[in-house]
Order: structure tokens, then C-alpha cells, then sequence
């Protein structure tokens, strides 16, 4: 084969791999520019503080904004410990190839790649259908107090969705903490959780901050785990406590697609709904993004 | 250092260590609680007079003298549950996704770990992965009010809501999954490797496609895997843009109906205890079941290759 | 810490405390629109009452019915046997079954389709597939795309009774979440037909006249037509209560029949039901 061809057909797959990376990043700018232009219009004080009027051809998304806060903030509460509790396990517990550890790692993945749908059905099925009915026979006779959609088990459910996120970002900035550390604060005398608490987890805030953010990120943009646990399209009232409904940003924007009575009034509406979503998940993923790419520039620079 | 109490360091130390069993156990309730509500499938006679699993398997016929046929039509004087339409459906949008996600999400990350400047992969990486900061419910808004009008124009389709529009969504959705992990894969083979390769005289694609790639195929495939599993089980695209009509057609120009978003848009509306309730628990279980086994049979082989391209574990 | 633990000991037995004299109306999402009026209207006059209105279907009213999750059942059909049985057997009686207002479910069509007409018996060849494309019925030839509801929605099981009489709808209709996303849709479709209540406004759409047979002409859902039911794709909308309404549910429903409800129902675009003793 000539020189001239190798170089032409080499040429030719990096202008094409360029292309890809071209395309895609182009998808991201026109998704982002569309919505930004379409949705900017209808942005307003009012829109962020107000509730939804008229069908949703006016007024705001205020309780829709309260309600994924208020999720979020529950869901933060239930993974974060969990997640930073289990990797900790993993990394500084767990005696090294041993099958446990190995059975843990595995659910973490498995777990990361059950439909979003499925933990739906799992909300339903324990949370509400079980755990909720039977507090509800134990310490409420019978009234239908916890075993109904409610933002608790919502929130729970995504606890579970967001809790491999959470795992593998803080494992990772775990991982970079070096032994030498860990050596020396055992050799003045600490025991195994003091060296965890005061010498390695402090270091590996980046990681949990990581983690945390994936997660708030995922909470805010999934639909299909509240669908059947909690989220609401148009409620009177702000979910001030845990066995009430509530109203979502994400779930709302699917209604207001789908069901609009009229869909031509209400798109200003939906496109601003959806360009305060994807600033805030497009904020907090970028957030984590740098962060992330300064906990492998630690791995790397070792 | 003074020696905290050792109550509340076991304290603490035992919730770490529960924490840990937390992933396996939850993944076991899963199981467990969606299995509970889908057994009656299996096993109440009551449920299995209207949806027994040859019914969910086998054609059934509509109604007295008429062909059998594969239908999804749970309600109905006769209620058919044929789950064929739907499981086609699921593939043929799967795949459809993947026919433009792999090489998108593979390219790019050959091009941002091989071929481009540093400066330029600073940019485009943390740009292509804020891809995965769009939820999915925005790429079927997106497919729904953007796009649906344009593919059918585009191909020349009779339908609006088709499968070729909600593909396309559902890519958008799998590139960054794929981007990533395969990125990290090609990354992670050892510069030696290419400085070799190029020492050789080989160019940046030769190197990257006879060298890098070879080498990197454990985690690209386990990319590709994951990829495919997000795939299966995404739903809110698929309810917005696929029209959710329960075709048996491997047309992607026709609608489709898959199991998730069947779960979805059924669910809430289902009398508890019903049949109907029974069979789409028993739809959840059977995703649980597939996206598992797909996973599982993924991290197995992806062992197996580094095993052998490495020679050692 | 422990601030934390107070706080959540908090939230935990605030969750015992009532909040005020609260109804649920629960279910067709048909009707759902006008229950939000009924409610802002009867909340505006009396205070102290509050309303909670949540759609998502007959079926899901109807379970949360039978749960006992709910106050009040819209439903857009009439319950099935079964169903009132499953309320029998959990509360020792019947459903109180109360209509509430009259509805025609309208035939949409595009506005460029030249059609403007269809029987019952071309509507039930359209829907279950039988014919296939647009010729078949006067229009132009091109394939029939069929926009339909999800499987539990009232106006679905209505429809398949009524029009297709229990056949099964094609493969290929196409299902959406609402009479808003069926409209929407068949606005965006030139080839596009569907149904739904007949109160969504949209431009793009037109209704189709329907012929109850071919010795009649055909009409729109017109009140006239409806209440004198000459219009043959109409129906009831019901209320269900269980057990029987009593206190302030019961003052709201005597109020949704009185003529200030009625008025709101004509307001909301659908049509009045003829007084009924609750």
C-alpha cells in the first residue's frame, strides 16, 4: 500500500471521528440555543414566583420549583450518607478482593442499570404498597396516612436511582488519597474511623461533592420513579409535609406537552419551564465536570 | 489523639457497614417486590384464565373464528396481552438508537483521545458530556414539538410520532453513556502503546485503530453494553414521540409501543389486583430480568477479554 | 445534630395535624379541567373549604375510590360491575352514582381534510383498521392515521363500546395521554383523525358531523343535538362517591347540580345533565 493512500484513508477517518465530535457538540449548542431563545421570552420574575394560572397559559411555575427543591433536598438527605457510608465501606473496610466486596461492587453496577421505571414499580410495590400501608395498620389505624404517593417515598426511590452515582464519584476521590497518609495516622495512633474522619474524608470532599451534584442533577431531570410515587400536575396547596404530593418541574413539562388543552398558548410557558431545567442541570453537571477533571488530574499527576 | 468513645465510633462504623449492604439488598427487594406483585401471573388461577403466560407468548385469537394474532388490547371484552408487539417495539427502537449513537459516541471519543490538540479536547469533552445534563423528559419534549414534523418530511413517512424520530432522541440520550466510558477506556491505554505505534511510522488512525482500539475493546464493548441497556429501559422519550401504538412492525417508519413506557402510561390508571396490575409487574420484572442478565453477561466478558488481551486479571 | 434530629422529630408529628376541611376529586382527566372550575368557583365562596383536584384517568379515580384515597370520583363511564362490586364488598355499599353534566365526544379532524362528515359505521371501519386509508371514505388517498386515548381513559372505553361496539381498536392507533394531546396532534396531521370531549378549542382542528346511520343527516355536538340526542357519540360524566355522601361533600355536589354548577359546566364547554334528586 502507497504512502499517499494510508495517509488519505488515515485523512479521512480523523476528519470523520472530528465530524462526530463536531455533530455533537452542535446538538448540545442547538438543544441549549433553541430553548434559551424560544423560552427567554416568557422568563420573568413573575414566571419563577407564581403559580400556574388558567390551565398553564399563564402564570408561574413557583410550586412546580418548590417541589423539586423540596425532593431533591430529600433525596439528598437519604443518598448522600449512604453512598459516602457504603464507599467509605469499599475503600477503607472491606479486606481487598474479598467475594463481599466483590457482591457490593457488583449490585453498585447492576443497580446503575435498572430502568428508571422499574424503581418506579419498586416505589409502588415496597415503599408505598408496603412499608407505607403497614406504618399506616401500625401507629394510624388504617388511615391513609404514608401508604400513598407522597414526596417521602418519592424521594426515596430516587435515593436508590442516584445512589451508584454517588458510590463510584466518592470511591474515585477516595481512591487518590495516598496511603502514605493513612499509614501515618495510624502510626499515631488513630483508630480506623478517626483516620477516616479526620485524615481521608477530608480530603475527598471534591469526590462527594461530585457525587452529590450527578445525583441532585439526575434527581431533578427523572420522571419515571415519581410517576406512580408522588409528582402531581396541579395541586392548590405547597407539599409542607412528607405524606403529601407535589409538583415537579420535569413531570410538569411532560404534561403541559402532552396534555395541554391548548398547546399553542401554553409553549411559551413549557419552553421557559424547560429552560430553567436545563440551567439547572446544565449548571450543576458543568459543576461536577470540573470538578471531576481535577480529581483525575490528581490521580494522573501522581 | 485523644480516643473518642468507642460506642459511638461503633455506631458509626456499624452504619457504614450496613450502608455497604444496602446496594444488595436493595437490589434483592426489587426483585422481590416486584416479583410478589407479578407471581399471580403464574400462579392465581383467577389472573391466568385472562393472562396466563402462554397467553403473553402464544397468538391469540380476538374472537370466535377469527386468526390468531399477537395484540396488545388489555382492555376489551376479550383482553389480549400479547407482550410480542411490545418486545418488538422495545428492540427496533433500541436499535434504531444505537445505529446512530455508537458511531457518534465512539467517533468522538476516538477523535477527542487520538486525534485532537489538548486545547481542543479541554473544549469539546466537558461540552459532549453536558449532553447528559438534558433530562430525558426535554429530548421527547424536543422530538415531540422540534423534530417530529422534520423526520417525517425528511423520509417521506406516514406517521409523525415514528420510531426513527424517537430513535434519534433516544441517542441523544445514550451518546454521553458511551462517550464517556469509552473515552475513559481509550485514555487508559498506556502512551507507550501509540509512542510505539508512531516510532513504527505508523499515522495517528493506524495507530489508533490497529494499537489503541485492540487494546481499549474491553471497555469500549462494556460502553457500547451499557449503552444498550440504557436504551431498553428509558421511557419518557419513548412516551412522548413513539406514538405508543402497539404495532408488531419492524418498519421504522411505523410507531411503536415499548415495555417501559407501556408501564408507564398504564400503571396509574390500572385497578389494583387486577390482571391488567399483574401483567405490567410482571412487564417490570421482565425488564429487571433483561437489562440484569445484559449487565451481568457484559461485566463476564469484559473480564474474560482483559483476561486474555492482558494475560493476567 | 441534634438540631437535626429535632427538626425531623418535627416534621414526623406534624404529619398527625389536620389542616382544614379538605376534599379530593380524583379521575377523568376529561374531566379534570372542569372540576379545577368547579373547585376555584366553590372555594371562592366558601371559605374553609378546600378542593384538591388531581386527574389521571377514570380508572385511576375509580381505584382510588375503592382505596378510600378519595372524597370524590370523576369518571367519564359509568363504573363496571366489577368495580362496584370491589366497592360493596370493602364498604357494605354500593357507590353513589351521580351524573353531573353531559358531554359529546367530538370527531376531530384536520382542517385541510376534505371530509366533514362520517357515519357511525365508517368511524368504526376507520378506528378498527378496517379501512386504511382516506379514499376509502371520500378523502384523499393517502394512509388514515388514527389518534386514539391510553387504554383506561373513560372516553376510550366509551368510544370502543359505543362506536367500534367491542371490537378492538387497529394496531396502529396511535395513543396519547389526553383530549388536549389527541387535538394537538390531529392539528399537526393533515391525515390525521381522533376524539375526544368535545370541549378543546384549537385552531387547525374542525369536528366531523356524525350520521347515527344513513336514514339521518349528519350533526354536530351541538347542545341541541346532544340533549335532544340526536348527536349519537354522547355520554354522561359522573360523580362517584362511597360511602354516601354526607357533610361537606355532600353541600359541594348539591351545589355542582344547582344552577350555578350547571353554569359553570356550560362555561367549561360541555352541557348541562337534567336535574337529578341525589
Amino acid at each position: 500500500m502507497s504512502r499517499r493512500w494510508i495517509n488519505f484513508v488515515s485523512g479521512t477517518f480523523t476528519v470523520l471521528t472530528g465530524l462526530a465530535c463536531a455533530v455533537l457538540v452542535a446538538a448540545v449548542a442547538i438543544i441549549f440555543g433553541h430553548v434559551l431563545i424560544r423560552g427567554w421570552g416568557s422568563l420573568s420574575w413573575e414566571f419563577l414566583t407564581a403559580a400556574p394560572k388558567n390551565g398553564m397559559t399563564a402564570g408561574g411555575i413557583f410550586p412546580a420549583i418548590f417541589g423539586t427543591v423540596f425532593l431533591v433536598i430529600l433525596m439528598t438527605v437519604a443518598v448522600v450518607p449512604l453512598g459516602v457510608g457504603t464507599a467509605v465501606y469499599l475503600q477503607e473496610y472491606a479486606k481487598a478482593g474479598s467475594r463481599w466486596v466483590e457482591a457490593v461492587r457488583m449490585a453498585i453496577q447492576n443497580l446503575a442499570g435498572v430502568p428508571a421505571i422499574v424503581f418506579g414499580l419498586f416505589g409502588l410495590g415496597f415503599f408505598i404498597e408496603f412499608v407505607g400501608k403497614g406504618v399506616d395498620s401500625a401507629f394510624f389505624g388504617h388511615h391513609l396516612v404514608f401508604g400513598q404517593p407522597c414526596i417521602l417515598w418519592a424521594a426515596l426511590t430516587l435515593a436508590l436511582l442516584t445512589l451508584p452515582t454517588v458510590v463510584v464519584s466518592t470511591e474515585e476521590s477516595l481512591r487518590v488519597v495516598p496511603k502514605a497518609h493513612r499509614e501515618v495516622a495510624y502510626s499515631l495512633g488513630a483508630t480506623r474511623w478517626q483516620m477516616v474522619r479526620r485524615v481521608v474524608l477530608p480530603q475527598a470532599i471534591e469526590g462527594i461533592l461530585t457525587g452529590t451534584i450527578l445525583a441532585v442533577s439526575r434527581g431533578v431531570g427523572e420522571v419515571a420513579p415519581i410517576l406512580f410515587t408522588g409528582a402531581a400536575f396541579y395541586l392548590p396547596f405547597l407539599p409542607t409535609r412528607l405524606n403529601q404530593q407535589f409538583m415537579v418541574m420535569n413531570y410538569h413539562v411532560y404534561v403541559m406537552a402532552t396534555q395541554s388543552p391548548d398547546i399553542d398558548a401554553t409553549l411559551p410557558l413549557l419552553y421557559s419551564t424547560v429552560l430553567v431545567l436545563l440551567l439547572l442541570t446544565f449548571s450543576l453537571n458543568a459543576t461536577a465536570i470540573v470538578f471531576r477533571s481535577r480529581i483525575r488530574r490528581r490521580i494522573r499527576g501522581r | 489523639m485523644k480516643s473518642s468513645k468507642p460506642v459511638s465510633e461503633r455506631v458509626i462504623e456499624g452504619f457504614i457497614h450496613a450502608s455497604a449492604a444496602v446496594a444488595i439488598v436493595a437490589l434483592v427487594m426489587i426483585f422481590v417486590f416486584i416479583g410478589k406483585e407479578a407471581l399471580p401471573v403464574l400462579t392465581s388461577p383467577a389472573v391466568r384464565k385472562e393472562a396466563s403466560v402462554a397467553k403473553l407468548f402464544l397468538p391469540q385469537s380476538p374472537g370466535a373464528g377469527q386468526p390468531a394474532k399477537f395484540s396488545w388490547q388489555p382492555v376489551s371484552k376479550v383482553p389480549k396481552y400479547s407482550l410480542w408487539p411490545l418486545f418488538v417495539g422495545t428492540i427496533k427502537a433500541t436499535l434504531v438508537a444505537m445505529i446512530f449513537a455508537i458511531p457518534l459516541a465512539l467517533g468522538a471519543a476516538l477523535f477527542t483521545s487520538e486525534f485532537s490538540p489538548d486545547w481542543l479536547k479541554e473544549i469539546v469533552k466537558p461540552v459532549i458530556e453536558l449532553l447528559a445534563a438534558i433530562p430525558s423528559v426535554v429530548l421527547g419534549f424536543l422530538a415531540l414539538i422540534v423534530t417530529a414534523s422534520a423526520v417525517q418530511r425528511y423520509f417521506g413517512l406516514d406517521f409523525r410520532l415514528n420510531t426513527i424520530n424517537t430513535g434519534i432522541a433516544l441517542a441523544l440520550a445514550v451518546v454521553p453513556i458511551v462517550y464517556t466510558v469509552s473515552e475513559d477506556a481509550l485514555s487508559a491505554v498506556p502512551t507507550a502503546f501509540r509512542q510505539g505505534s508512531i516510532a513504527l511510522g505508523a499515522t495517528p488512525w493506524q495507530t489508533a485503530w490497529r494499537v489503541v482500539v485492540p487494546a481499549a475493546f474491553p471497555g469500549l464493548f462494556a460502553a457500547c453494553v451499557l449503552g444498550f441497556g440504557r436504551a431498553i429501559g428509558e421511557t419518557m422519550i419513548v412516551l412522548m414521540a413513539s406514538g405508543n401504538a402497539a404495532v408488531l412492525s419492524w418498519n421504522p417508519g411505523d410507531p411503536f409501543r415499548s415495555l417501559s413506557a407501556t408501564v408507564a402510561a398504564e400503571l396509574g390508571e390500572v385497578v389494583k389486583g387486577s390482571p391488567h396490575y399483574h401483567v405490567l409487574f410482571f412487564i417490570g420484572v421482565l425488564l429487571f430480568i433483561f437489562t440484569f442478565l445484559i449487565n451481568f453477561a457484559g461485566q463476564q466478558f469484559v473480564g474474560r477479554l482483559k483476561e486474555k488481551l492482558t494475560g493476567a486479571r | 445534630m441534634f438540631k437535626r434530629l429535632h427538626l425531623s422529630f418535627l416534621i414526623f408529628v406534624s404529619t398527625f395535624l389536620r389542616a382544614g376541611e379538605t376534599i379530593t376529586v380524583k379521575g377523568s382527566d376529561t374531566m379534570v379541567i372542569l372540576n379545577q372550575r368547579w373547585a376555584e368557583t366553590y372555594m371562592a365562596g366558601h371559605p374553609g373549604i378546600v378542593i384538591q383536584v388531581t386527574g389521571g384517568g377514570s380508572g385511576t379515580g375509580i381505584s382510588a375510590l375503592i382505596a378510600g384515597s378519595t372524597d370524590v370520583c370523576a369518571a367519564s363511564r359509568p363504573m363496571k360491575p366489577e368495580e362496584v362490586e370491589q366497592i360493596r364488598r370493602k364498604q357494605g355499599a354500593p357507590p353513589v352514582e351521580t351524573p353531573v353534566a353531559k358531554d359529546g365526544v367530538a370527531i376531530y379532524l384536520n382542517a385541510s381534510n376534505p371530509v366533514n362528515a362520517l357515519s357511525m359505521g365508517q368511524l368504526r371501519s376507520l378506528f378498527t383498521g378496517a379501512a386504511v386509508r382516506w379514499s376509502v371514505v371520500g378523502g384523499e388517498d393517502r394512509r388514515v392515521v388514527l389518534y386514539s386515548r391510553e387504554n383506561n381513559s373513560g372516553t376510550y372505553v366509551f368510544f370502543k363500546e359505543h362506536v367500534l361496539k367491542n371490537d378492538d381498536f387497529s394496531d396502529y392507533a396511535l395513543t396519547l395521554p389526553g383530549t388536549a394531546g389527541v387535538v394537538n396532534a390531529v392539528s399537526r396531521d393533515p391525515a390525521g383523525i381522533g376524539y375526544g370531549g368535545s370541549s378543546s378549542k384549537t385552531a387547525g382542528i374542525k369536528v366531523c358531523a356524525v350520521r347515527p346511520d344513513d336514514a339521518h343527516p349528519a350533526v354536530l355536538p351541538a347542545e341541541e343535538n346532544i340533549l335532544s340526542g340526536a348527536y349519537p357519540v354522547s355520554r354522561d360524566l359522573y360523580y362517584y362517591t362511597a360511602p354516601a355522601p354526607k357533610g361537606a361533600v355532600k353541600d359541594f355536589l348539591a351545589w355542582v347540580l344547582s344552577g350555578d354548577g350547571q353554569a359553570v359546566v356550560v362555561r367549561a364547554g360541555y352541557f348541562p345533565v337534567k336535574k337529578k334528586t341525589p
